[in-house]
């Protein structure tokens, strides 16, 4: 029988497996160093904040392996052997595999910060991240000052998670305004706001120079780069990116570039190697997309593509339209389609904002076509089945807005705004669109 | 702010320990004049039970209810007793001993509490009312801006099952042993509340108007709490609301003010076979008695089960009666809600829980099967077994032990759900229909969702939520009882409960949207 090996228990090496289950009775086994079973990375803080127990993060109960034959292993991976199809692992075992996908994941960047690897010093992305917060940070009496050093989904997720415990948190961004590499200026700002009302010390346009240590080898202060200010504090937080988690890797026949070069097939150069999730890297970008994307959707999408090549149907990886979402403090963001944080040259924009300044949504469509091109909306949460079908067929901004209703996806009574939406934008384009109403056969395609 | 909460917790605990004292309060004097009227009232045939109480306890006085109790209640085993062996079987008294002890503790009940009811209601009600005001309302800071601000429930010892939340469950489950089982107890908590009674329906209040009373009033300020936390959520306002509303004006005011205008107790929203002795043959002879107010009674308390239910789930979901109607949800929904994700998730509760609550509507059916089939034949016994023992049973271990005690005592340790997951006839009914025929699921927004396990975690009725929300398909279960908090705490804003076509409701892909489309036909071909 065919043994399918996968390094990583991550959404993507999960995902793979379940698929290959489905597909297969291939011998499946999955290697993780991290835990035991899988959990959800994305729901760590949420067990940091208390609203969940680390068991609730387990998307399957423990029976679930074994009764689907899915083998699980604990080690860390330190050698792939291509030649033979061996694992080594630190301990000494090996692994033999026939296929193997390699599904690693990332680990946090370190710019090589002085002080980068002092104790108190952690990132945020695996289990054991989350045991040191607890050691270094677990509340305002043992961390009196937190400080987080860059600005993106996850430096904001550790500042509301230790603003949950009360812990005062400074949060250095480099940036002018909060993950403006990512967001227009509009949304941008409104995150801003959020961040700073909810008491977190936020310093834009700044950058870490120094962290400095005390007599126990535990950071004490950091230094600020453009002031040279100390911010004395307990913890520091290096959230500034992530990147593939390949170093094992480095050495053997598989190319690698930032992550593991793949094809659109997930191929590595090895033909019975395969990577997919955060730590795969395409030769050529898909599209508009980034040739390494870190998200939970295209790990899992990867997943599911890889396990139909492994069990005899190759297939190309087509991630579909881009979707995207997260959340800032308070504030729900999806995103369906693409809205960069500059307008393309033939990109033009429409942008509402609700005047509690919480909400708003951004469109983003083609000046000569009025095609839709994306669409990005904090506080009011949307059909993703909806977006995918305005893109999918080429509807233009008129259109989407006509039908904005069906893509409301807020809880029943929720106070809705199209109205002032498509008021907004036939007042600037003087143009007359008129909102339809919400219809069930429209929104689940029953005619 | 704190400070605050501080202070109304203390003043919370000193109104919960006075409430809880004053079982011990009192002296118990059974006059000749008191005794007179409780047998008249009660129509006692027994000279014996008057002659053994008039020499025994009568001008006697007891300093506590229990002793007192227990005289009256060997009274009445004596009496009982010697009728038997005297076939003298009309003098029997067949009341249950503490039931029938309670009329004469009731009335024999003196001293402060009695005499200072008022005063006594602001000592208990009304600084426990206050406290938990204080303590909740500066929550609104407290808590920060509007959000989902479940912080620290794991970590405090009230809300992951710690110590405050065995204590809550002894008290929980010593209320309802008190309140089902020994209302002779607990006398001087009625007196509290006998001036309300009084007002509504003209009588001294019963321990069911206490209850029904304090019930009211945990809800309302429960309520409050609902509408703090989700103040930015609409749908958990209308439905906090809409379960209040119905409270305090159907279960609470309508009855006792039928029963002021000498008609017969009844809570119009309370539906068959939730209220399992609709068809109880003293129910039904007491309807058919009181004229044409207890014929539209009948009539509609056979609509609503046949017709008004079903059809609102065909097209709401259960959740219209489950949350935003029946009394048991609303307390579920209110004074519950700290304790709704304690439910438990794994595959083998949930299988638990489909043979418990089916086999509850059975139970519920077979009995009202009997209970009609001897109402009409006017036997006595069927198929060898006495009706009455059945309903006796039923009304012991469903309407009281699993409904009361089990089912609210034990919030602070399996959820706030336990009767209505486990237990109800009424939803296990509901809960067919749901699945099978209604507009109503939760839908799944496509590929949005991260398995983070939030809504899984909060689910009330221990639906593993996550586990279709992570496949892309719609839920549609049996048991969701459509709180919506799923929806509220999710954070990626994945699920909507909604009510649309039938067609396609429960969609069951394996491939995700976001997914080229040809990988998706392709997997979902199989
Ligand atoms: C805090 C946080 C929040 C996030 N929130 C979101 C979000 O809201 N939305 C979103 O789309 N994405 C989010 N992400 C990103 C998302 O979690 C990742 O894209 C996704 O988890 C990647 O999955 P993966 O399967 O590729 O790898 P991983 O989940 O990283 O799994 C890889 C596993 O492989 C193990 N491993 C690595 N090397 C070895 C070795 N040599 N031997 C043995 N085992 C090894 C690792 O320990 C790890 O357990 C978040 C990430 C973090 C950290
Ligand atoms: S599935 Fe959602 S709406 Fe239904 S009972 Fe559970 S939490 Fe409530
Ligand atoms: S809360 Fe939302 S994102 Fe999290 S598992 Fe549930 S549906 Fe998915």
């Amino acid at each position: 029988m065919e043994h399918i090996v996968i390094i990583g228990n991550g959404i993507s090496g999960v995902t793979a497996a379940r698929h290959i289950r489905k597909l297969s009775d291939k011998k499946i086994t999955l290697v993780s160093a991290e835990t035991d079973y899988f959990f959800s990375r994305t729901a760590l803080m949420y067990v940091f904040m208390g609203h969940m127990k680390f068991e609730h993060t387990q998307p399957y109960e423990n029976w679930f392996w074994e009764k689907n034959k899915i083998e699980l292993k604990k080690g860390f991976v330190h050698t792939i052997e291509t030649k033979h199809n061996i694992l080594y692992f630190d301990n000494g075992e090996t692994l033999k595999y026939d296929k193997l996908i390699i599904a690693t994941g990332s680990k946090p960047n370190k710019f090589g910060w002085p002080g980068q690897d002092l104790k108190g010093v952690l990132g945020m992305y695996h289990k054991q991240d989350l045991e040191s917060l607890e050691t270094y940070a677990p509340n305002n009496k043992v961390c009196q000052r937190a400080v987080i050093v860059g600005g993106g989904l996850i430096g904001i997720e550790l500042a509301e998670m230790l603003h949950s415990r009360h812990i005062p948190v400074t949060f250095l961004v480099r940036e002018a305004s909060f993950w403006n590499g990512v967001l227009p200026q509009e949304e941008s700002a409104i995150i801003n706001r959020e961040i700073l009302s909810n008491g977190i010390d936020l310093r834009l346009s700044t950058n870490l120079k120094e962290i400095i240590s005390d007599e126990i080898g535990q950071v004490k202060s950091v230094i600020i780069e453009e002031t040279g200010e100390e911010i004395h504090c307990n913890m520091l937080g290096l959230t500034a990116g992530v990147s593939p988690n390949i170093n094992f890797i480095r050495d053997s026949e598989i190319e690698t570039g930032k992550g593991v070069k793949v094809n659109r097939f997930l191929e590595t150069n090895i033909s019975n190697i395969y990577a997919i999730g955060d730590c795969a890297e395409q030769h050529v970008a898909i599209g508009s997309r980034r040739p390494i994307e870190a998200v939970w959707y295209t790990g899992r999408m990867m997943g599911e593509t890889v396990a139909q090549t492994i069990c005899g149907n190759r297939l190309e990886y087509k991630p579909g339209h881009w979707f995207n979402s997260a959340k800032f403090m308070d504030i729900e963001y999806q995103t369906y389609g693409w809205v960069w944080a500059q307008p393309k040259e033939h990109e033009k924009r429409f942008y509402w904002e609700h005047k509690s300044g919480k909400k708003c949504i951004h469109i983003s469509y083609d000046k000569n076509t009025h095609e839709f091109i994306g669409i990005n909306t904090f506080g009011i949460r949307m059909r993703h089945d909806f977006f995918d079908r305005m893109l999918s067929k080429k509807q233009t901004i008129e259109y989407v807005l006509a039908h904005l209703c069906d893509a409301n996806f807020d809880p029943e009574f929720y106070k809705l705004h199209e109205q002032e939406i498509v008021g907004k934008f036939n007042y600037e384009n003087s143009t007359s669109i008129h909102l339809k109403k919400r219809s069930w056969k429209r929104i689940f395609k029953t005619n | 702010m704190k400070y605050l909460q501080n202070i109304g917790l203390a003043l919370f605990l000193l109104g919960l320990t006075i409430f809880t004292s004053l079982i011990i309060l009192g002296n118990y004097k059974l006059t000749p004049v008191v005794l007179d009227k409780v047998v008249k009232n009660k129509a006692i045939k027994s000279e014996l039970f008057i002659e053994i109480v008039n020499n025994k306890i009568v001008n006697e006085t007891f300093n506590e209810p229990f002793s007192f109790s227990a005289e009256i209640i060997s009274a009445m085993e004596v009496a009982n007793n010697a009728h038997k062996q005297n076939s003298e079987w009309n003098k029997i008294i067949w009341d249950k001993p503490n039931s029938f002890t309670y009329v004469f503790v009731k009335q024999a009940g003196q001293g402060i509490v009695k005499e200072n009811k008022r005063l006594f209601w602001w000592l208990t009600f009304g600084l426990g009312i206050l406290g938990a005001l204080l303590y909740i309302i500066p929550n609104v800071i407290v808590k920060g801006p509007p959000g989902v601000k479940n912080n620290g429930i794991w970590f405090n010892a009230a809300t992951n099952r710690g110590w405050i939340g065995w204590f809550v469950f002894v008290f929980l489950v010593g209320f309802y042993l008190l309140l089902y089982f020994c209302p002779n107890y607990i006398v001087n908590w009625t007196y509290l509340v006998d001036p309300i009674s009084e007002l509504l329906s003209g009588n001294l209040a019963s321990q069911w108007f206490l209850y029904g009373f304090l019930y009211c009033v945990v809800m309302s300020v429960m309520a409050l709490r609902m509408y703090i936390k989700y103040r930015h959520n609409k749908y958990q306002i209308l439905r906090t609301s809409s379960v209040l509303f119905f409270q305090i004006v159907f279960a609470f005011l309508i009855p006792e003010i039928l029963v002021r205008f000498e008609k017969p107790w009844y809570d119009f929203k309370n539906a068959f076979p939730l209220d399992y002795d609709f068809f109880f043959s003293w129910n039904l002879d007491q309807l058919i008695a009181s004229g044409g107010l207890g014929l539209f009674i009948l009539v509609w308390g056979i609509l609503l089960t046949l017709i008004i239910v079903p059809v609102m789930v065909y097209f709401f979901g259960k959740r219209w009666y489950c949350s935003w109607v029946c009394g048991c949800g609303g307390l579920a929904e209110t004074l519950g809600d700290p304790y709704r994700h304690l439910s438990d998730k794994s595959l083998k509760v949930w299988k638990i829980e489909r043979w418990m609550v089916h086999g509850v509507l059975i139970a519920a059916l077979i009995m009202t099967g009997f209970t009609l089939y001897s109402y009409f034949s006017g036997v006595a016994t069927v198929l060898g077994i006495k009706v009455q023992t059945i309903q006796d049973i039923y009304g012991f271990l469903i309407g009281a032990i699993f409904a009361g005690v089990i089912g609210t005592g034990f919030y602070p340790i399996f959820g706030n759900r336990v009767w209505c997951r486990f237990g109800c006839p009424l939803a296990a009914y509901l809960g067919i229909v749901q699945r099978f025929k209604s507009r109503f699921r939760i839908t799944t927004n496509g590929g949005q969702c991260i398995s983070c396990g939030n809504c899984s975690t909060y689910c009330e009725q221990g639906i593993d939520v996550r586990a279709y929300a992570q496949k892309g398909e719609n839920i549609v279960r049996a048991s969701c009882v459509g709180c919506g908090i799923c929806s509220a705490v999710c954070p990626r804003g994945v699920l909507k409960l909604e009510n649309g076509p039938e067609k396609g409701r429960i969609n069951s892909t394996e491939i995700l949207l976001g997914n080229d489309i040809n990988l998706m036909d392709l997997v979902n071909q199989k």
